[in-house]
């Protein structure tokens, strides 16, 4: 139990500090690595919490993609960084109070300072429940029954995405020679070959 | 010293706290916006979680996939929207997206 707790407080450690790193760093590529290694130990908090599937949905998802496509764009554009960092402590105060304020708020509304709500307080004393079955099947159980419109409508919006990212991306350069397979199989005789009457000594 | 939920809630709030401020610090960089963006949806996952384990219901679980997939589909269409816009301005400076006067 010791054991467990001490593994939250360092997992839970470095994904904070990463997410500050992501915040504060100078370098956008420093960034998107910070927030693989948010990432990478949100997913052991989750495999701490007994949701090993999320966790590794997490990996995959959001290391194995998005990140990577946040590093891919990084890297392409050729960013000034300096301009960008125009007015980063200019914004700082006025940043600072609203997360303040915010975080007092969230705090406040779980009940983890003050008297808070009856709920979390019942949830916590009850602790974790130990599942029947293991969490994958417990979620398929559900998820392909109950929520299934739920889970194509999860697909739909990843094929719309699919094709609004190709259609936004797609551009047809001018001068470009490429294959047009179709104009190449209707060519007809009459197109392609003329045929010429050379008079006889005269030449072409 | 066991871990509770309001453990795993506290952590979900100082994530989505340093998002919100990672807004407000990096006003003019579109990517570290959206990179923070990321970050709030990750709060809001481990609050849904903790609270899906802690209820016994694994309902939490399948939203919280839902979350991911819309996650991983603004990111792409934020970040294809970025790379037609650099093509386009040679910039991304979030100050000068303003050409609708919207």
């Amino acid at each position: 139990m010791i054991l467990q707790a001490l593994a939250f407080y360092v997992f839970a450690a470095i994904t904070v500090a990463s997410a500050a790193m992501v915040v504060t760093s100078r370098n956008p590529v420093y960034s998107v690595l910070f927030l693989i290694l948010a990432f990478f130990n949100a997913a052991a908090l989750f495999l701490l919490i007994g949701a090993e599937f999320i966790a590794m949905i997490l990996v995959i998802v959001y290391v194995g993609a998005v990140a990577v496509l946040f590093l891919f764009v990084v890297m392409m554009l050729d960013i000034n960084l300096t301009e960008l960092r125009e007015g980063f402590l200019e914004y700082f105060p006025v940043g600072a109070l609203i997360g303040a304020v915010l975080f007092a708020e969230l705090l406040l509304g779980v009940g983890i300072i003050g008297s808070g709500s009856t709920t979390v307080a019942a949830l916590n004393a009850h602790g974790p429940h130990v599942a029947a079955i293991d969490n994958t099947r417990a979620i398929g159980r559900v998820l392909y029954t109950q929520y299934f419109y739920l889970f194509q409508v999860a697909g739909l919006v990843l094929l719309v995405a699919m094709i609004g990212a190709i259609v936004l991306t797609l551009r047809s350069r001018p001068g470009v020679r490429r294959q047009r397979a179709g104009e190449q199989i209707n060519r007809t005789k009459e197109q392609a070959i003329s045929v010429v009457k050379v008079p006889t000594r005269g030449g072409v | 010293m066991t871990i509770g939920l309001g453990h795993y809630l506290t952590v979900a709030a100082v994530l989505f706290t340093m998002g919100i401020l990672g807004i407000f610090l990096n006003r003019k960089n579109v990517i570290v916006i959206l990179m923070c963006v990321e970050l709030m949806l990750l709060a809001v996952n481990i609050n849904l979680v903790a609270f899906s384990v802690f209820q016994g219901n694994v309902v939490g679980q399948v939203f919280a996939m839902l979350v991911l997939t819309v996650a991983a589909a603004e990111a792409a269409i934020g970040l294809a929207i970025l790379v037609v816009y650099f093509r386009n301005r040679g910039t991304i400076a979030v100050e000068d997206i303003n050409a609708m006067k919207g």
